[in-house]
């Protein structure tokens, strides 16, 4: 069904960009500007975009076809027809919906957070970019338009990552944040140009693709998946392409919060389950991103529980409960990945604004031994920073166990222990490392008796939102076997997921294992570190603390070997070789001028006597010819 | 036709001789006086040719290659008392500005 509104959906926070970046160029041209012009702009119009996207998505649930909007066409090359077209199916207003909803919210937390910044209003400018970019993403109708969104996200990570681009080091981590997504981009890039050859080039839109899928033959699909997966590698910051995302805490706290919620991160998640249809028709990949995620969840936790930074500890949680999401998807249960994705956005948005709020009010600290001396007087943080906690380490009935547990029992039924094995050990190590977090940052004693007045609004009224969402999103999804309707997987039924078919029995004893390895979880944080002497931190030796040493190893790997390989061009092949080639032919042409100047003698006989033999070689010439004739 | 040759052969001489003091000699005005000749011998071509085909555009033309030439003789007597003023010399190789300085 044709509608007007999606493309309203991504130019209103797109207009937002323009206008902020505008106003801001004015602001530091000529006149200053007040903060609060560039805060309204940046808050409304994301708002804007939801209320469309909501208007939509009422629609769709009273039965509505699915929307689309044909905008232009933008190639018609052979049998390549590129349509500016938008899509609006219940996958994507599923996604278009929490992501303008929370990034509405960080929107509203920027406010404060970013008080007093000399670039608030380019700040604005790049975060509503963001978001028109990922709804670009979200609303795309053939990979093309999906790439663009795909890159302006990178983009925008890029510019936000590094926002405070004096300090060398931010700057460093946009870089390894863009070049280590260039990578992923790559795979992206090859995996769409292939599935569009194995399809006999019958067209490029989701929907040309799903119906001609079964054209193709096996080993093509299977290579594009998989190179499509390594675009989703890159944006999800899975094994082996993760290492960006620690990195990019150098950015202030909100785009962490943008990124690891509402955008950027679940593109990979929303890529795979937009082709779905591949995924589904060849098993070998979807166990193999299943494995991926494995590996990315239990590595992450396992690295998460020794790291100090508090922004750090969430980016490697975020990383993990990615892990998840693509378990999910890479079995086949879209909609059970997709509702991770979901009460993930909200959890993980409030640990962020969070994280923030202590890292704000503690006068940019960041080591959690450290924050412990100086935080109190914090209770909403405090109060939601727990229910973040408790939703993440899932246990009911707050969010995040619905979704998670979701997850592990489709590992269990599917026959993949392994998975359904690592899967329990990082719910486990989940529970240790993010209530270890909160009982060393809030609750060990040792806190000095230094107050803060913190009452901006601004943040803590998303957090309270926020903390509404991460205790109730999960009922959205309620199971059947409490007498649920499960509405996500209902709304999300067009992506054909794998069903969960076991005994009551069984389902319930893999809650309660799952229940039992988290609280197991807790129980260790809390004997370690509920009573910890802040004032003794944790050694930073070790493996683990150290992040196995990844980074060393692909700088070894990877940096340096191409910096080898750069300095030999630019030494050996460029100044020898190259410059010396050329040199030699410039060298011959000044020292031919140089004899051919010696005509140029400003002796006007010699300049007659040219003249006159230039004209008798062209009368004979001619003469000659007209003979010939 | 062998007037018409002889005609023909005369004014070639004529060119020939203009071009070939035009190119050997030194003296502006010598230089000067090449290219009337040259002149000239195109000028008996034209009035050549124009009786040869009883057709009066050739001798139209060589009057209007006299009358320019006779304005072109002011022009050209001009620059040469410049060019003596300059440099005290009617020699063309003291007049070498434009050289292009090779090292």
């Amino acid at each position: 069904m044709h509608t007007p509104y999606l493309i309203w959906i991504i130019l209103i926070p797109l207009l937002g960009a323009l206008l902020n970046a505008g106003f801001y160029i004015y602001h530091i041209k000529f006149k200053k500007l007040p903060e609060k012009l560039f805060a309204i702009i940046g808050t409304v119009t994301p708002f804007i975009a939801f209320l469309f996207t909501l208007n939509l998505f009422f629609k769709l649930n009273d039965g509505s076809e699915n929307f689309e909007q044909f905008l232009f066409q933008w190639l018609d090359v052979d049998n390549l027809s590129i349509e500016m077209k938008l899509l609006g199916d219940k996958l994507a207003i599923f996604m278009a919906m929490f992501v303008t909803f929370v990034g509405w919210l960080i929107h509203i937390y920027a406010v404060g957070y970013m008080k007093g910044d000399d670039g608030f209003g380019k700040f604005f400018a790049y975060f509503n970019l963001f978001l028109a970019s990922m709804l670009i993403l979200v609303l795309a109708d053939n990979p093309v338009i999906l790439f663009i969104g795909w890159e302006g996200v990178g983009v925008c990570s890029y510019l936000l990552i590094s926002f405070h681009y004096t300090d060398g080091d931010n700057v460093m981590a946009g870089n390894k944040a863009f070049i280590v997504n260039r990578v992923g981009d790559l795979g992206f890039i090859l995996g769409v140009i292939t599935l569009f050859f194995a399809l006999d080039k019958t067209g490029i839109s989701f929907g040309d693709m799903q119906a001609n899928i079964s054209i193709a033959s096996n080993d093509l699909l299977i290579l594009s998946g998989f190179l499509l997966f390594v675009g989703a590698m890159g944006k999800s910051a899975q094994v082996p392409l993760y290492v960006w995302l620690p990195d990019a805490m150098a950015g202030p706290t909100p785009i962490s919060a943008l990124i690891h919620a509402a955008t950027m991160v679940t593109a990979g998640i929303y890529m795979v389950a937009r082709f779905h249809f591949l995924y589904s028709s060849v098993e070998e990949i979807g166990l193999f991103i299943a494995y991926i995620g494995a590996i990315s969840a239990v590595f992450a936790a396992i690295i998460a529980t020794r790291q100090q930074d508090i922004k750090k500890i969430l980016a490697y949680s975020t990383m993990s409960q990615l892990g998840y999401m693509f378990i999910g998807v890479g079995l086949g249960f879209y909609s059970s990945g997709l509702f991770h994705v979901f009460t993930h956005a909200f959890f993980k948005a409030m640990l962020f604004m969070g994280a923030g709020g202590v890292i704000l009010a503690l006068h940019h600290e960041q080591n959690i031994f450290k924050m412990a001396q100086h935080r109190k007087r914090l209770p909403i943080i405090s109060a939601t920073f727990l229910i973040g906690v408790i939703a993440i380490s899932g246990i009911p009935p707050f969010s995040g166990f619905f979704s998670k547990d979701a997850i592990l029992a489709a590992a269990f039924q599917q026959g993949e222990y392994l998975i359904w094995g690592v899967g329990m050990f990082t719910a486990f190590l989940t529970a240790f490392y993010m209530f270890r977090l909160y009982f060393v940052v809030f609750v060990a004693p040792n806190g000095h008796e230094k107050e803060y007045s913190y009452t901006d609004k601004t943040i803590t009224f998303p957090l309270m939102i926020l903390a509404v969402g991460a205790i109730f999103a999960g009922f959205l999804n309620f199971p059947a076997i409490f007498g649920g309707s499960a509405f996500v997987d209902t709304w999300l039924a067009e992506l054909n997921s794998v069903k969960l078919h076991m005994s009551h029995a069984t389902e319930y004893a893999l809650m309660f294992a799952s229940i039992a390895v988290a609280v197991a979880g807790i129980y260790v944080a809390y004997k370690k570190y509920a009573n910890y002497d802040v004032y003794k931190p944790e050694s930073e030796e070790g493996l683990i603390a150290n992040k196995f040493y990844v980074d060393e190893v692909y700088d070894k790997l990877f940096v340096q070997s191409i910096k080898r390989l750069s300095r030999y061009f630019d030494e050996t092949v460029d100044t020898k070789y190259i410059d010396g080639t050329l040199m030699l032919a410039c060298k011959g042409f000044i020292s031919f001028g140089k004899k051919l100047a010696i005509i140029q003698n400003a002796n006007v006989r010699y300049y007659a006597f040219y003249m006159l033999a230039g004209i008798s070689a062209t009368s004979m010439y001619i003469y000659i010819t007209l003979i010939g004739q | 036709m062998t007037s018409l040759t002889g005609y023909a052969a005369v004014s070639m001489i004529l060119f020939s001789l203009g071009a070939i003091g035009v190119v050997s000699r030194r003296n502006v005005f010598i230089i000067y006086m090449s290219i009337e000749l040259m002149l000239n011998g195109i000028n008996l071509f034209l009035v050549t040719f124009a009786r040869y085909h009883f057709n009066m555009d050739g001798q139209i033309l060589s009057i209007m290659v006299i009358a320019i030439a006779a304005a072109e003789a002011a022009i050209f007597l001009s620059v040469i008392i410049l060019l003596f003023k300059t440099k005290k010399s009617l020699d063309t190789n003291v007049f070498t500005e434009l050289k292009q300085e090779t090292e």
